[in-house]
């Protein structure tokens, strides 16, 4: 693979007993755009973390750049990898510039306040993001999707190379899960940011990414094209489903059409 | 952050004067009333190194000012700490004496009364130290007790504190059960009293919570991440144990300074922090600044009206802070437009 810039190798992650990730090898291209699916429990939440050090590994590491992940300072590894994750509960009554710019927080020098640069960069990913008009509402106050917006826009003022997302349009609707993903394919053939975000919906996975990579039982079954992903065959065995592979019709991705046992 | 920083801009300057005037206010109310421009030439006298002398001056700087000043230090180091606490544990019923601080103190206050000993260290009573001793190894118990492995989650923090007051408190309650004569006194030192101060003592606390508060402001950006969870907060790139644990000691480290001059002086740290968000939003850097002064402003309020509204009598300053205090924040919570978030 061309050069990587995110690599798990033979990684082992355990809560308390029994391993959620075992001996599992994930490598990201630089500019990637890869989805990251499999059934619920198949370790895709904990490989995200993994992947951006707020979880260690048993055995095996993480390289960020070829350095270990452990061994650099987490301020050092904020500047580079920012995390989305699924559910964010913000208790107190930010508004959505003020969120944003918590996204400046690795660049912070202690009793010197907000600069100028944080300011610009904070405006810059408004832009970028769409959400300079939702600035200066409450964050709560918010729809899921401009929150959801709203949070990848705070991911992006730690200017981040490396952007991991954890189920990012799990809970919008269709249009505001299209809004978000077009951004996020924006951000990574604009901004140049590699992607990897792990999605349930297995058709959308399909539509927007260039590669898919499919987790089952803390392993990486298959990475590939969302051609070479998702077979009938492997759909049936990982998720136990029965499915038709069809192609799109607008585009050459392949789409999933559900056969329930009944029909 | 940008309104709040130009808010910031002029809220603080104004909540100081208000502070100041409130201040001096309060030296020349008392049992002896004195004109303000009195007390202001005295304490100007003062401060310029020249003290004119007298019995006006001896009633102003030897006996009401280092009052006035304990209450601002007091009510700042708890106003802040209360809002610590709320951010760090994310929790709106937060406040200072949340993790074991309220009932270390008050336990190790207790033994003190009730011990056979009398000493004084730099202005200090046994009683206060042991106050200090005891809110500070409290929370060293509950925060090692609360550790999961290399971690300290926050519910556990919360719960452990919750369990360890609960038996210090009822420790405390046996030896009040069994010792009839020192009742009063140690009831009297959990309602909180001013009572005590002086400049000997004082000379140590100012420094003390200084350098705490500087420390915390410091640490503003941290406890803005620290609202969005442990592990928003760490991919934020903040190391959050270590913060954690510092945090936690200059929160505990103030309200320990505190509670050893003025007793448990209740509802100060719980409702200044809302108060200030209320108005000035959840954002630390001007939460916290703001905090202390209105927390000053507060106690040094409830202070005046405790040794004014039943002369000769002085209430214990706990009384007039809920009494006082509750009502307002009720007013304020229902004002609100929108729903209070926290």
């Amino acid at each position: 693979m061309r050069n990587p810039v995110l690599t798990a190798a033979h990684v082992d992650f355990s809560y308390y007993n029994g391993l959620v990730l075992k001996d599992l090898s994930l490598s990201l291209a630089g500019g990637s755009m890869t989805g990251l699916i499999g059934p619920n429990g198949s370790g895709k939440t904990t490989l995200i973390k993994v992947l951006c050090g707020l979880l260690r590994p048993k055995r095996g590491q993480v390289l960020l750049h070829g350095q270990e992940l452990a061994r650099l300072p987490r301020k050092e590894i904020a500047r580079k990898i920012a995390w989305v994750p699924q559910d964010l509960v913000v208790p107190f009554d930010f508004t959505a510039y003020e969120m944003v710019m918590l996204g400046r927080t690795p660049y912070v020098q202690h009793l010197r306040g907000i600069t100028a640069r944080d300011r610009a960069a904070v405006e810059q990913v408004l832009a970028l993001t769409d959400t300079e008009s939702l600035a200066h509402r409450p964050f709560s106050e918010l729809s899921g999707g401009e929150q959801q917006r709203v949070i990848i826009a705070m991911a992006l003022a730690q200017e981040p190379q490396i952007l991991l997302l954890d189920e990012p349009v799990v809970h919008l609707d269709v249009n505001h899960q299209i809004e978000v993903l077009q951004l996020i394919r924006r951000l990574n053939s604009e901004a140049e940011v590699t992607v990897l975000a792990t999605m349930h919906d297995l058709n959308l996975a399909s539509l927007y990414f260039d590669r898919l990579t499919l987790l089952n039982r803390g392993q990486v079954v298959v990475s590939g094209t969302p051609n070479e992903v998702l077979s009938e065959d492997l759909i049936r065995r990982v998720f136990r489903a029965e499915v038709q592979v069809q192609q799109h019709p607008l585009q050459a991705k392949p789409q999933l059409v559900l056969l329930p046992p009944s029909a | 952050m940008n309104n709040g920083w130009r808010r910031g801009a002029v809220a603080l300057p104004v909540l100081g004067l208000c502070l100041l005037t409130a201040a001096v206010a309060a030296t020349a109310i008392g049992s002896v009333s004195l004109p303000f421009g009195e007390v202001v030439k005295i304490l100007a006298s003062r401060l310029l190194g020249a003290p004119v002398g007298g019995p006006s001056d001896t009633i102003i700087w030897q006996i009401r000012m280092p009052r006035v000043v304990t209450a601002v230090i007091v009510g700042g180091a708890l106003g802040t700490a209360g809002a610590v606490f709320q951010g760090l544990l994310r929790n709106p019923m937060a406040d200072p004496y949340i993790i074991g601080t309220s009932g270390g103190a008050a336990l190790g206050a207790t033994v003190a009364l009730l011990a056979p000993i009398q000493l004084s260290i730099l202005g200090f009573s046994f009683v206060s130290i042991a106050a200090f001793a005891g809110a500070l190894g409290a929370v060293l118990l509950v925060y090692n007790i609360g550790r999961v492995g290399p971690r300290t989650p926050v519910t556990t923090l919360l719960l452990t504190g919750f369990a360890l007051s609960s038996i210090l408190a009822a420790i405390m309650s046996f030896l009040m059960f069994i010792s009839n004569n020192a009742l009063r006194r140690i009831v009297l030192w959990t309602m909180g009293g001013l009572g005590g101060a002086n400049w000997t003592q004082l000379q140590v606390v100012i420094p003390a919570i200084l350098l705490a508060l500087a420390a915390v402001y410091a640490l503003a950006p941290d406890l803005n991440a620290f609202l969005l969870g442990d592990e928003q907060a760490a991919s934020l790139g903040i190391n959050v144990e270590r913060r954690k644990l510092i945090l936690l000691g200059l929160g505990s480290w103030l309200t320990a300074a505190a509670v050893s001059v003025s007793g448990l002086v209740g509802f100060v740290g719980l409702v200044v922090p809302h108060v200030v968000r209320l108005v000035l939003g959840p954002d630390h850097r001007l939460l916290l600044p703001a905090s202390t002064i209105v927390g000053g402003l507060f106690l040094v309020i409830a202070d005046l009206l405790a040794r004014s509204v039943m002369p000769p009598v002085e209430l214990p300053v706990g009384i007039i802070t809920a009494l006082v205090g509750g009502p307002f924040f009720i007013y304020l919570l229902r004002k609100a437009r929108r729903d209070y978030r926290f």
